[in-house]
């Protein structure tokens, strides 16, 4: 990744964003990252509902996909999750 | 050629209402205050009449006005609004985000002196206190100029290399109150002049896309702008104002194809052969051209140079208009408390500094919450030039004219 | 709508993007992503100056996938009306960039502090006004984003950096302001509370939200592990205890003939309907590092007792007002 900033030629008029915060990883927040048990799953989809990050998303199966570059390592997902097939596990 | 106009007898409000009708833009927000309400309550009228399609927010403050039309305008409406004095004072906030999102919005501020204590009389306070918001500034000197003013400014602020928010400046009661004879174009002439808004394309987080807020392709206005950008995004409204001291006389050589009536960003009157000149801004400048009259039928080379345009300052037309007269008088309708001297002079000091061999200038503040400033006190201000030019020297320039000691 | 249930939502693209700075375990992004599930097609969105918006909004990336701006602090309900009067008046005239759209999903995204507080004003004004648009309060009770400052909407005996719990005054002294009985008061169509802890629900109410014409008003739960201390993971849990001790009662209000018509949520309804199932609120106050002062040194029975009192009155006039 550059560390040149644009120069005010390059940025577009009216200050509008030029990046999505799809590019900014936050998954070095946190010190756990959640593991699924998919055994046990029931595909309720709370946790995709819950995670704050947005972090979860729901496969073509109905399983649900951890993005660990965005994961802030809350926890939520592990706490929520009805049948307890999450677990969270320390990745640093 | 010019159109067919009609003669309409209209105070100044009535001249920027009645401009905004034919210009009929998407959204109106405004809150009443003495002396602008003549034209909050036009435009009611108009809509309440069936006269315009306009959407009028009669919105409960100054501050919800401007952030109406901030959103608004960020949507791709014409936004305009129209306030004086304290309400300008509580959209403050919102001035410098209106010019920074670099949404061309118009309005209309009926100047008038800021409390306290509370004065509902003319002076310049309240848009001198916004004259670092970026927002074009045009003061004017009758409701003709007010009137065209009103249809130009469209233009102006939405010129793709401009793109920024303008305030049509009149002086209360003076103006907004006094009816006058204004010439008026066509309906359709005021809509084909102003067109449909346009908008540049930007490069957003999720493409290409005009700059506004597009459902179809989302961009993010009002990002939280830190220390390593937003010095960058001041550099494009320092270029943007920059392009307006173009743009604005481009649009009004248009405009006077229309209307026969031809602007400048600086009006010098009588100014060849001057020894004495005055320079000023707003209705006070009718006074001081019919002074320069009786003065030149009196011999006197006295000469005066209105500024229309303030905000982008005209630097080097000011200049060309000053540079070679002995003794220069700057007529400030305000104060910057503290400072050197009013916000005119200033400037004007500033712009002058470079050359060589510059005139003596010394700053007359006046006319002060309404205080009258009639021919008298005028010619008073020339002879006290003429004393400087003679003397060759100023002691101290600051002199507050009408007010007692 | 069909696609409004939990799997068919699931699959539903994101308004709001990962990569945002919100703390981990933040309630914001929660509610938020729900809420925008439940938009109907095109939407545009304006937010107060606030966690979210600083959060999600650092130049150059932002985190909406919907159009947004950042206006300032005290009038987001005044940039949202500005574009509804600009959608209204293009397709008025079927002339304009938005005249296209048959609908159009305007959301004010505020805090507490820009709502209880120094938004009040601008919020009435664009109730009273009747614009279409839909207003979300995001309640995380204080001034989260400039250090955990005290507002309107901070609870009593709350301990916040500007009503610390001291050695002579606990906390917060007084009670938290009765928001959504001034919106109600307003008469707008419609007004109710959300909780994350039940996805289905907020979803279901924004959906109801968006479709009402004129102005709706949604009054959103926000945990914040920061200001209110308790461990990040807490966050729905915490959330459902606030709704289960009657401290954050869910319902809605509809307008049915000029008048006001409540009607609990089903969590809410089922306490109505069980009433031994009502949690008491020490419960929910344990939890929570700003409440410590209530238990240590030592226990501050009268404070917890008063408490109790405040909630279980506010709990009646509501079922009074559901007809329960
Ligand atoms: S730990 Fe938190 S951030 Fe990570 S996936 Fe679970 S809910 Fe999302
Ligand atoms: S919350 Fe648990 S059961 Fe439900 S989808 Fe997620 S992992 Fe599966």
């Amino acid at each position: 990744m550059s560390t040149r900033k644009p120069s005010s030629k390059e940025l577009p008029i009216g200050a509008v964003v030029t990046k999505s915060s799809m590019e900014y990883e936050t998954g070095d927040w946190g010190v756990m990252k959640p593991q699924t048990d998919l055994e046990k799953c029931t595909q309720c989809t709370l946790c995709h509902y819950f995670c704050p990050e947005g972090a979860i998303t729901m496969n073509d199966d109905g399983y649900p996909e951890v993005i660990n570059k965005y994961c802030k390592g809350c926890g939520i997902c592990a706490e929520e999750c009805p049948v307890k097939c999450i677990e969270m596990v320390r990745t640093k | 050629m010019s159109e067919k106009q009609t003669l309409m007898g209209m105070n100044g409000d009535e001249s920027v209402a009645y401009a905004t009708k034919q210009v009929n833009p998407d959204v109106v927000a405004a809150y009443p205050i003495t002396p602008q309400t003549i034209i909050v309550e036009k435009l009611s009228e108009y809509v309440a009449d069936g006269e315009v399609d306009y959407e009028y927010v009669a919105v409960e403050s100054e501050h919800s006005a401007l952030s109406n039309c901030v959103g608004a305008s960020a949507a791709g409406a014409r936004a305009f609004t129209a306030t004086a004095a304290n309400g300008l004072a509580l959209m403050w906030e919102i001035t410098f985000i209106a010019s920074g999102l670099r949404l061309p919005i118009v309005m209309a501020i009926v100047n008038r002196s800021l409390g306290g204590p509370i004065n509902i009389h003319n002076d310049h306070s309240d848009s001198m206190g916004a004259r670092d918001s970026g927002w074009i500034q045009i003061h004017c000197e009758n409701s003709q100029e007010v009137y065209d003013a009103s249809i130009t400014a469209w233009r102006m602020a939405e010129h793709p290399d401009v793109l920024l928010p303008i305030m049509v400046c009149l002086d209360g009661f003076t103006l907004s109150h006094t009816m006058e004879n204004v010439l008026t174009l066509p309906d359709k002439v005021v809509s084909d002049f102003v067109g449909e808004r346009e908008f540049i394309t930007v490069k957003g987080h999720m493409g290409e896309t005009e700059l506004r807020l597009n459902p179809d392709v989302p961009l993010t206005f009002g990002p939280v702008d830190l220390q390593d950008y937003y010095f960058e995004h001041k550099l494009h409204q320092i270029d943007a104002m920059k392009q307006a001291l173009k743009v604005i006389p481009e649009v009004d050589a248009e405009y006077a194809k229309i209307s026969g009536r031809s602007y400048d960003l600086l009006h010098p009157y009588r100014m060849e052969d001057a020894e004495v000149a005055v320079l000023g801004l707003g209705s006070t400048m009718g006074t001081v051209k019919y002074t320069v009259d009786q003065l030149r039928d009196e011999g006197v080379k006295a000469g005066l140079v209105k500024m229309r345009v303030f905000r982008p300052f005209p630097s080097s037309d000011l200049v060309d208009a000053l540079k070679d007269i002995p003794a220069v008088g700057v007529l400030d309708k305000s104060l910057s408390l503290g400072a050197p001297g009013g916000p005119l002079f200033e400037e004007t000091m500033a712009t002058l500094y470079h050359l060589p061999k510059k005139p003596l200038i010394a700053n007359y503040i006046h006319g002060l919450g309404g205080r009258d400033t009639g021919p008298q006190l005028i010619r008073g201000v020339f002879e006290s030039l003429l004393e400087i030019k003679d003397k060759g020297e100023i002691g101290d320039p600051m002199n507050y004219v009408g007010a007692r000691p | 709508m069909s696609e409004l249930n939990l799997k068919q939502a699931s699959r539903k693209p994101e308004g709001l993007a990962a990569g945002h700075r919100l703390c981990a375990g933040c309630g914001h992004s929660i509610v938020v992503r729900m809420i925008l599930k439940a938009t109907r097609g095109p939407t545009i969105a304006t937010s107060a100056t606030g966690c979210l918006e600083v959060a999600t909004s650092i130049m150059p990336y932002s985190s909406w996938n919907i159009p947004w701006i950042h206006n300032a602090f005290e009038n987001a309900a005044a940039t949202a009306s500005g574009i509804e009067s600009a959608w209204q008046a293009q397709r008025k005239r079927g002339k304009g960039p938005l005249a296209k759209y048959e609908t159009l999903d305007v959301i004010a995204f505020a805090g507490d502090g820009g709502t209880y507080d120094i938004g009040l004003q601008a919020l009435s004004g664009a109730l009273e006004r009747g614009h279409d648009f839909t207003y979300v309060l995001l309640d995380n009770e204080a001034y989260m984003n400039t250090g955990i400052q005290r507002s309107g909407g901070t609870p009593f005996a709350a301990a916040t950096t500007t009503s610390p719990a001291g050695s002579v005054i606990p906390g917060k002294k007084e009670w938290k302001k009765p928001i959504d009985d001034i919106v109600i008061a307003h008469g707008i169509p419609y007004v109710a509370t959300l909780n994350p802890a039940w996805p289905m629900d907020v979803m279901r109410k924004s959906r109801t939200a968006f479709e009402v014409e004129g102005p709706a008003f949604l009054h959103a739960f926000i945990g914040c592990p920061r200001g209110w201390r308790y461990p990040m993971e807490k966050t729905i849990s915490l959330s459902r205890l606030a709704t289960q001790t009657c401290l954050f009662p869910l319902y809605e209000c509809t307008l049915e003939e000029g008048r006001p018509v409540y009607k609990l949520s089903g969590p809410s309804a089922a306490i109505a309907r069980r009433p031994a199932s009502k949690k008491p609120v020490e419960e929910y106050l344990v939890s929570q590092g700003r409440f410590r002062h209530l238990f240590r040194p030592e226990k501050r029975d009268d404070l917890i007792d008063s408490i109790q009192a405040w909630v279980d009155q506010k709990w009646e006039i509501l079922l009074e007002k559901a007809g329960v």
